[in-house]
């Protein structure tokens, strides 16, 4: 855990990375990416950091490595129950109503939380008329989440999360067994569409009617923040609803006026 | 001069099982205007930060609130790391949350905060490790030293589990080795 990348040299890799590929990690909060970009830095046993910028700088490959190292893709299935069965109870009957639902699970990193939606739309008879739109910034972990393949022991704890969320069913009826990883069944994986997509720089590109954007925010700063829930707000339908991680919220930001909190939850409903 | 000094310092605590009591008594026992912000970081099951602040409240001199993302830290309150996030401090004294993976098997991690507010705070942090029976906070009150920080930890003999302030002292981290009573005596003559 030595420290040899400064403050100063992080912002020389931030300002190569905006210039050489268009990834602007500039918004991002500082504590948590120098954390990551130096636990990299010793991972991979760069000599200096002359090194790992010039690596950085040439090598594309190195880059992608580099993405797939600094953003944090810790993720589970159901994670939160309360916030899933709140969505099961509150979110999903509300969606029922309308001839066609359009779900952006914004962030979506290795898709747990996508194919978790998936199923409880699928208990709610919604999933034939919906469709989930999947994005992370990060290439590397939208094919994956794309495949759907899961390691199979951590499913012991997502069945348990998703009995906690209020389903009902046999969770190992949503999927086959193969080895030491689990594949979820096609007709879950045939509602999804898996992009890239970088909240940062990109912007709104269809209407929604559900926005899931969980655990993406704390790694923004508030300017950031306010940039990507005008990109939100502008992607959600009237009456949409808005779903944040459990310590993430929009009270700070003067767009919560045109919103109504649902439940305990972090679930937001667009009003006005 | 001085008073900004006053305004750059901090205590943060770290601790795990069996320092439940001990964060209590130290809260406790801070005299009333107590100036500096109070980080406190602890392993523990239960998913529901809000229960241990109404604990730490019910008779704690200083404010208890959980931490919260992008939160100023404020002189005179005591925060408490949120369960299942690291709590992360910026340069600006704000907190920041992180959902990466867990170290030490525990997340909020020890070092992982005291680290970051030895970033923020320098040679202005106090660092406190508590009872525990993990090997975090070790690495945490090297840096804190390193940086010029005080290190402070807890008398084994005194302590419900002492694996945690051991495994610090054996590591050569330890500054001051105090009871939990000497520990809120000194706080309250900084």
């Amino acid at each position: 855990m030595e420290k040899v990348v400064t403050d100063q040299q992080i912002e020389i890799l931030l300002n190569d990375l905006l210039e050489k590929y268009g990834y602007d990690f500039t918004g991002y909060t500082r504590a948590s990416l120098k954390r990551r970009i130096n636990r990299l830095f010793s991972l991979d046993k760069f000599p200096s950091f002359a090194e790992f910028r010039f690596r950085l700088r040439t090598d594309e490959r190195y880059f992608a490595r580099f993405i797939e190292e600094i953003t944090v893709n810790v993720t589970e299935m159901f994670r939160d129950a309360g916030f899933f069965k709140t969505l099961k109870e509150e979110v999903l009957p509300v969606l029922a109503t309308y001839p066609f639902i359009r779900i952006w699970h914004a962030g979506c990193s290795t898709g747990e939380e996508v194919y978790s939606t998936a199923i409880f739309l699928k208990e709610a008879n919604l999933l034939h008329k919906s469709l989930l739109y999947a994005t992370d910034l990060n290439p590397a972990v939208v094919s994956r989440a794309a495949k759907g393949m899961f390691p199979l022991h951590h499913l012991k704890q997502y069945s348990q999360n998703y009995h906690q969320a209020g389903g009902t069913a046999e969770f190992s009826s949503y999927y086959t067994a193969a080895y030491d990883h689990v594949i979820f069944s096609e007709e879950l994986r045939s509602r999804m569409v898996f992009s890239t997509h970088n909240l940062v720089s990109e912007s709104s590109f269809n209407q929604f009617q559900l926005v899931m954007c969980r655990n993406v925010l704390i790694y923004f700063d508030k300017e950031l923040q306010g940039k990507v829930f005008a990109l939100i707000d502008e992607s959600l339908d009237p009456l949409g609803f808005l779903a944040l991680g459990s310590k993430e919220s929009m009270k700070m930001f003067p767009i919560v006026s045109r919103y109504r909190q649902v439940g305990k939850e972090k679930i937001w409903r667009k009003v006005t | 001069m001085e008073e900004s000094y006053l305004e750059q310092r901090c205590v943060i605590i770290g601790g795990s099982a069996g320092s439940l009591q001990v964060v209590q008594h130290i809260l406790n026992k801070l005299k009333p205007g107590f100036q500096l912000p109070v980080i406190i970081v602890l392993h523990r099951k239960t998913d529901h930060t809000s229960g241990l602040t109404d604990v730490f409240n019910y008779r704690s001199t200083l404010p208890v609130k959980e931490a919260e993302d992008k939160e100023i830290i404020n002189p005179g309150t005591a925060y408490v790391a949120p369960a299942d996030y690291h709590l992360l401090i910026e340069k600006d004294l704000s907190f920041s949350l992180d959902g990466s993976e867990k170290v030490h098997y525990s997340r909020p991690s020890i070092d992982v905060s005291f680290d970051a507010a030895s970033e923020a705070f320098g040679a202005g942090l106090i660092g406190v490790l508590l009872s525990g029976a993990n090997a975090d906070g070790t690495k945490g009150l090297e840096i804190i030293r390193a940086k010029g920080g005080i290190s402070i930890v807890q008398n084994p003999a005194s302590a419900q589990v002492p694996f945690m302030p051991k495994h610090a002292i054996e590591s050569g981290v330890a500054g001051l080795v105090m009871t939990a009573e000497e520990i809120s005596e000194y706080l309250n003559l900084l």
